[in-house]
């Protein structure tokens, strides 16, 4: 899967948790972007992703975690 | 098909937790409740699951949070808050993260107990202050511990972990059976249905400090929204089974009696036959048992009539195998029980009847079964029944229902309706709220939903509050007759205010409508009052979608409207006059307490 899949996917992870089907997110979104992208939300956000992706992320994989572009080197390291 | 009914998908329901939501936001009825969720570890995401279960069984909850961990502190060192908040209902989201003194290998036996007497204490302290609240407290179990040092041995070793849990988990449940309004919410349980390894995750607790799995907290939420739905009396009451490749294997039309697949003989017969045997412990709760088939009657009742049916047909209160569509079956069963079809759980293996039953009436809840193998367990999963208490009524209820048939099958042979209630040789008990009683008069407070003018709802705490309580005149009503005893079927909560009584509360069971019983509660509501020098009455009729039948009952007894404003909430004013007459002249009234 390349960085563009990753990508789409992971915007339509993001368009379902927040029930918004014209979320368009880049590698720079970050969390100030996104009204309802709080830590909690950042939780479902990752575990979506380790549904989706078939992965299992590490407790050091989820700290330090920046912006969708940090998110998207992760899963494509860990599904690589 | 709703994405809350099991089986679900607990990572769906999380990532489309804000759409189901609005959803679920737009039915009618939604009744507000007050919860206090107290933490032992994250429960962020719980309180949004949360949320959507206590809708999806028409409860709209307000909730207060505690802050992290401090369940204990807010609790017995509580400063007003949540006293000010005052909750309709507590949860304490403990878990075994939260047993700080643990034994160790080094541990004596004596240690150990001491060790144990430490933490129970606190966990039951917390109830006992959660107690103070005067509301229902839920309070999680412990979760075995995830690793075990000393291996095997610590299931029996005092010192071993795992025992140690057990034991403590033996301890709450005392607690619980010895404490009224304080229910347990079985983590151990949930644990082993899914796999200590997948739901006591490790990385959920270091990272979130969750004290289990993410997708796994659907499971814990519907687990407590269970209790907290059958607490405020929104359980389902009523099951309609279909037959063929539901209650046995086969079709009993085209394979006859002893073609069907039931019993010890063969796998599916066997799964056939434990299926029943839920279903019949289902009825033994006092869920009311009834066939909705296709098929003709005289071929159905042949199957229950096998010497390895589990099930037998006086098990079944509306018997209904014939060719009209199930859904309308449905409705008729709902109508003749005088119960509301969304009371309903509709088993059928057929997708297409399920369907039907689905889109016709959309309040029934419908599963998807799948092979037999499988039926009880996705009854079971979905807590329709969930028991918080089960009283001498419950267990009685279908019998009671059945007496009910009799007596509408003996109503037709009367020339008039008021010779057949003199037929039925009623005799009524009314009393004053006590506390033996206050758990059956709670219990009927917040299931009934007709005939119930205010649809206020009442904790157990509440209801005892009530007993010889000089500002209040409460009077319950027994009802008996020459069919049977219909238990408690009546309350009255009046507040007074000088000579005037504000009537807050009037339910009747639908068991007993027309029956004369609210006359009967009436004349002895005036009683009462001219005893303690009241002379005026004031009654409320508040509208909900289910109790309609009420709405003009307060001027079938005399009262006089007084005003009534656009959401057709109405006020009605009684005075009492020297020579009123009673109303009920079937009901032999008396007013000391009949055996039980």
């Amino acid at each position: 899967m390349d960085k563009n899949q990753i990508l789409d996917a992971v915007q339509t992870i993001f368009r379902d948790n927040f029930d918004d089907d014209t979320l368009v997110i880049t590698p720079d979104t970050t969390a100030q972007d996104i009204e309802d992208w709080d830590s909690l939300e950042q939780i479902n956000l990752l575990t979506a992703m380790e549904k989706k992706f078939g992965i299992k992320f590490k407790l050091e994989d989820v700290r330090n975690l920046n912006n969708v572009g940090d998110i998207l080197d992760l899963i494509a390291r860990l599904s690589a | 098909m709703n994405m809350l009914t099991y089986p679900f998908d607990g990572g769906e329901i999380l990532q489309k937790k804000r759409r189901l939501k609005k959803q679920l936001l737009t039915q009618d009825g939604l009744v507000e409740k007050r919860v206090a969720i107290l933490s032992g570890s994250t429960v962020g995401e719980i309180q949004n699951l949360l949320e959507l279960f206590l809708l999806d069984a028409g409860i709209r909850p307000l909730f207060h949070q505690g802050e992290y961990g401090l369940f204990y502190e807010e609790l017995v060192y509580e400063d007003g808050t949540l006293k000010e908040f005052a909750p309709d209902i507590l949860y304490i989201h403990t878990s075994s993260r939260n047993i700080r003194n643990w034994p160790s290998p080094l541990s004596t036996p004596e240690e150990a107990d001491a060790l144990l007497e430490g933490e129970f204490s606190r966990f039951s302290q917390a109830v006992k202050a959660g107690l103070a609240l005067g509301c229902p407290v839920i309070l999680n179990n412990f979760d075995l511990p995830v690793t075990r040092v000393m291996g095997n041995y610590e299931a029996s070793a005092p010192a071993g972990k795992v025992r140690f849990v057990r034991r403590l988990n033996e301890k709450l449940a005392q607690l619980a059976q010895d404490t009224p309004n304080v229910y347990l919410n079985d983590l151990a349980y949930l644990q082993a249905v899914h796999g200590m390894d997948a739901f006591s995750d490790q990385t959920a607790w270091y990272a979130y400090k969750y004290c289990c799995a993410i997708e796994k907290l659907p499971y814990l939420a519907q687990s407590v929204a269970a209790i907290m739905k059958s607490c405020f009396g929104r359980n389902r009451k009523a099951l309609a089974l279909d037959l063929d490749n539901t209650l046995w294997g086969g079709i009993i039309g085209d394979d006859g009696p002893q073609g069907i697949q039931l019993g010890s003989e063969t796998p599916t017969g066997m799964a056939y036959t434990e299926f029943q045997q839920y279903i019949k412990e289902l009825g033994q709760m006092g869920v009311l048992l009834n066939v909705d088939s296709k098929n003709e009657e005289a071929n159905a009742k042949e199957g229950f009539a096998r010497a390895d049916s589990v099930l037998k047909e006086e098990d079944f209160l509306c018997f209904k195998a014939n060719w009209e569509p199930k859904s309308q079956n449905l409705a008729d069963m709902a109508k003749e029980i005088n119960i509301l079809p969304d009371s309903f759980v509709f088993l059928d293996d057929n997708p297409a009847e399920r369907e039907i039953v689905r889109q016709q009436l959309p309040g029934v809840a419908v599963p998807e079964l799948t092979v037999p193998e499988e039926y009880a367990r996705i009854l079971d999963r979905n807590c329709y029944f969930e028991v918080t208490t089960l009283s001498a009524d419950d267990r009685n209820r279908a019998r009671m229902y059945k007496e009910n048939y009799q007596r509408t099958a003996a109503q037709e042979s009367f020339g008039s309706y008021r010779e057949y209630l003199e037929s039925l040789e009623m005799v009524g008990t009314f009393l004053p709220f006590d506390l033996e009683h206050a758990p059956r008069v709670t219990q009927l407070i917040n299931k009934t939903n007709q005939f119930n003018l205010t649809t206020r709802r009442y904790t157990a705490a509440q209801v005892e509050g009530l007993v010889e309580n000089p500002r209040y005149i409460t009077l319950y009503g027994q009802l008996a007759d020459k069919f049977g005893d219909n238990g408690i079927v009546s309350a009255i909560i009046g507040q007074v205010e000088g000579e005037n009584l504000n009537i807050e509360l009037w339910i009747m069971s639908c068991r007993t409508f027309k029956r004369e019983m609210e006359y009967a509660m009436f004349d002895q509501l005036v009683d009462l009052c001219r005893r303690r020098g009241v002379t005026t009455l004031t009654g409320h009729y508040f509208p909900t979608p289910k109790n309609l039948l009420v709405q003009d009952f307060y001027g079938t007894i005399g009262f006089k409207e007084i005003s009534r404003d656009d959401q057709g909430n109405r006020l009605f004013r009684y005075q009492i006059l020297p020579d009123r007459q009673p109303l009920c002249q079937v009901i032999r009234q008396q007013t000391t307490p009949m055996k039980e």
